[in-house]
């Protein structure tokens, strides 16, 4: 199993960060890591300047502003691995020898997923440090629950791996026009995640959606552990302890777990049936 | 009466190749077609090119639902939303085309053949163009119905004026992008991906671009997207001309003058990578 690890999850990583980050010098790559989650951060900040005089105290500001930078990873880490599917298969043509190499290709996807956690982890720490500094997020560095906080992180970004093993698989079981699912999931799960709107406000037969993902109790752990006791501001998941957040997150990865591990290995024998290991569909 | 015998497949032909505006038309139709029929076999792509706009608009408006935001504010999102499609048509179907060209090996066929590289980019935007306002369209329709937008036109002659102009503006800087891509090499995936929020924010899609003050709202107007949405909003909504940035008849001659410059730009620049391509042979080598 080690050795395993060590021919598959490292060499993926190492891999992984050579692929995301050695098209331009270290300086520009910075850049345009941060360029994209910024920009993204300030529609909300000027959408909320535009309308609201109660400043940046009002809760919903911290809840939007953090939110959303934690969605950060979500991209990166679950839409990422269809990305590295087809960027393998599509781009650099090289799946179809990834699978005659002595390696696990779950576990390679996770490695590569690494290798975008930490892209991902360079634009949330930038985002969250501007958030504080420039736009007055009132996040108190040094009162922070940063055990709750490192401890939902991680466990979150276990999940997010696994969604994104299933996430990946599908992708190798789609012909035409794969580069959408990747972006087509995550856009729908940043609706019904409260990523930056409380739940309620859905319409009453979307919530239950919102209360089935991982990402609901991640963001509000995610929170609350910067935030303190003023996060619970809205009705959603205010009933909630964190010990119960951190129960119900613990369990989604855990059904996740289960479930990647079926669907992959299905989604790669309906794969190798239709002949997609090395098709290039020129889109 | 003699038989008709088959055509010798090696006589030429007796009609002459296109040359001049007769061959520009036909280049600009040819290459329109798969943009227009081309599109809309491919279900998948019309159903996420509608659909993720689609769904980032609904987070917007339910962002501003829960900051309490006046009902006029969540018609600027969905008309915000529905303008987003052709941001998207045009970074990724036209910008980057030319270097998608490149990594298949079309465009050494687009450059060795006689027509001009400009009729080309133009059927690519016109054909975009009238694929991406369908969709706009949809977006826009079902944004409306679902949130019960109040639309209150107040002059339809200057909103198709602003849209017209905006259109050809944008597909114009889509053209100069579009030569300017051919330059780069693996980085072109990453531009047009990193690109798509800055362009977002700061040509004002979600929220009036005025909020940015005078001095940057004038420079983000260079964008054709910020005037037009911005105008457009001041034509379409009760509240907009007092959040507008310009009054709508100076915007509107604003955008001429985007139009005139992009289109310039695209024309000669576009030659010069002609040019270059001929004079070099690098610039169809896709390991550059």
């Amino acid at each position: 199993m080690l050795a395993m690890l060590r021919r598959s999850f490292l060499p993926a990583a190492w891999l992984g960060w050579q692929v995301e980050s050695n098209w331009t010098d270290p300086l520009l790559f910075i850049g345009f890591s941060i360029l994209k989650p910024i920009a993204s951060v300030l529609i909300l900040v000027f959408m909320y300047k535009a309308v609201s005089q109660a400043g940046t105290n009002d809760p919903i500001y911290a809840y939007i502003y953090l939110g959303n930078t934690f969605y950060i990873y979500v991209g990166a880490v679950m839409a990422g691995a269809s990305y590295s599917i087809l960027d393998d298969r599509e781009r650099y043509r090289t799946l179809k020898y990834l699978y005659i190499a002595p390696i696990s290709i779950p576990l390679y996807l996770f490695g590569r997923a690494m290798a975008r956690f930490i892209t991902g982890s360079l634009a949330v720490v930038i985002t969250l440090g501007a958030g504080v500094l420039f736009f007055g997020v009132p996040v108190d560095l040094a009162r922070a629950n940063w055990p709750l906080f490192f401890a939902a992180l991680a466990l979150g970004i276990v999940c997010l791996a696994f969604m994104g093993l299933i996430i990946g698989g599908w992708t190798m079981t789609i012909r035409n026009e794969p580069w959408f699912i990747g972006d087509g999931v995550a856009a729908a799960l940043y609706l019904f995640s409260g990523a930056i709107f409380p739940l309620t406000l859905l319409p009453a037969w979307l919530q239950p959606i919102g209360f089935a993902l991982p990402m609901t109790y991640w963001l509000e752990l995610l929170r609350r552990a910067l935030l303190g006791p003023g996060a619970a501001a809205f009705p959603s998941l205010a009933g909630f302890s964190n010990g119960q957040l951190f129960a119900l997150l613990g369990g989604i990865t855990l059904v996740f777990a289960a479930l990647s591990t079926f669907a992959f290995r299905y989604f790669e024998r309906r794969a190798r049936e239709l002949g997609l290991i090395d098709a290039v569909s020129n889109f | 009466m003699a038989p008709t015998l088959p055509r010798d497949p090696l006589t030429p032909l007796t009609r002459p190749p296109d040359t001049g505006a007769r061959l520009f038309v036909r280049t600009v139709i040819a290459r329109a077609y798969p943009r227009v029929i081309g599109q809309q076999r491919e279900k998948a792509w019309i159903f996420f090119e509608t659909f993720l706009p689609f769904l980032a608009m609904v987070g917007y408006v339910f962002v501003y639902r829960a900051m309490r935001a006046p009902e006029d504010y969540i018609g600027f999102v969905v008309m915000g939303g529905a303008m987003t499609a052709f941001w998207m048509n045009v970074m990724w179907s036209m910008s980057a085309q030319l270097y998608w060209e490149k990594e298949t090996g079309n465009l050494a066929l687009y450059i060795m053949a006689p027509n001009s590289l400009t009729a080309v980019l133009l059927g690519m935007a016109l054909g975009g163009l009238f694929a991406t306002i369908l969709r706009a369209l949809v977006i826009l329709v079902l944004g409306a119905w679902l949130f019960s937008i109040p639309f209150a036109v107040s002059s339809f002659a200057q909103l198709f004026a602003v849209f017209g102009l905006t259109m050809v503006a944008l597909y114009g800087l889509g053209m100069l992008l579009a030569s300017l891509f051919l330059l780069f090499g693996r980085e072109a995936w990453q531009v047009v991906t990193t690109l798509q929020e800055p362009i977002y924010f700061v040509s004002g899609f979600y929220f009036p671009v005025r909020s940015f003050g005078f001095a940057l709202s004038l420079v983000v107007s260079l964008l054709p997207l910020t005037l037009g949405l911005d105008a457009m909003r001041q034509l379409v909504f009760k509240s907009g001309p007092t959040l507008g940035f310009l009054p709508v008849s100076t915007e509107i001659w604003l955008l001429v003058g985007l139009c005139v410059l992009f289109l310039a730009a695209a024309k000669i620049w576009l030659d010069k990578m002609e040019r270059k391509a001929v004079e070099e042979g690098t610039l169809t080598d896709r390991r550059r």
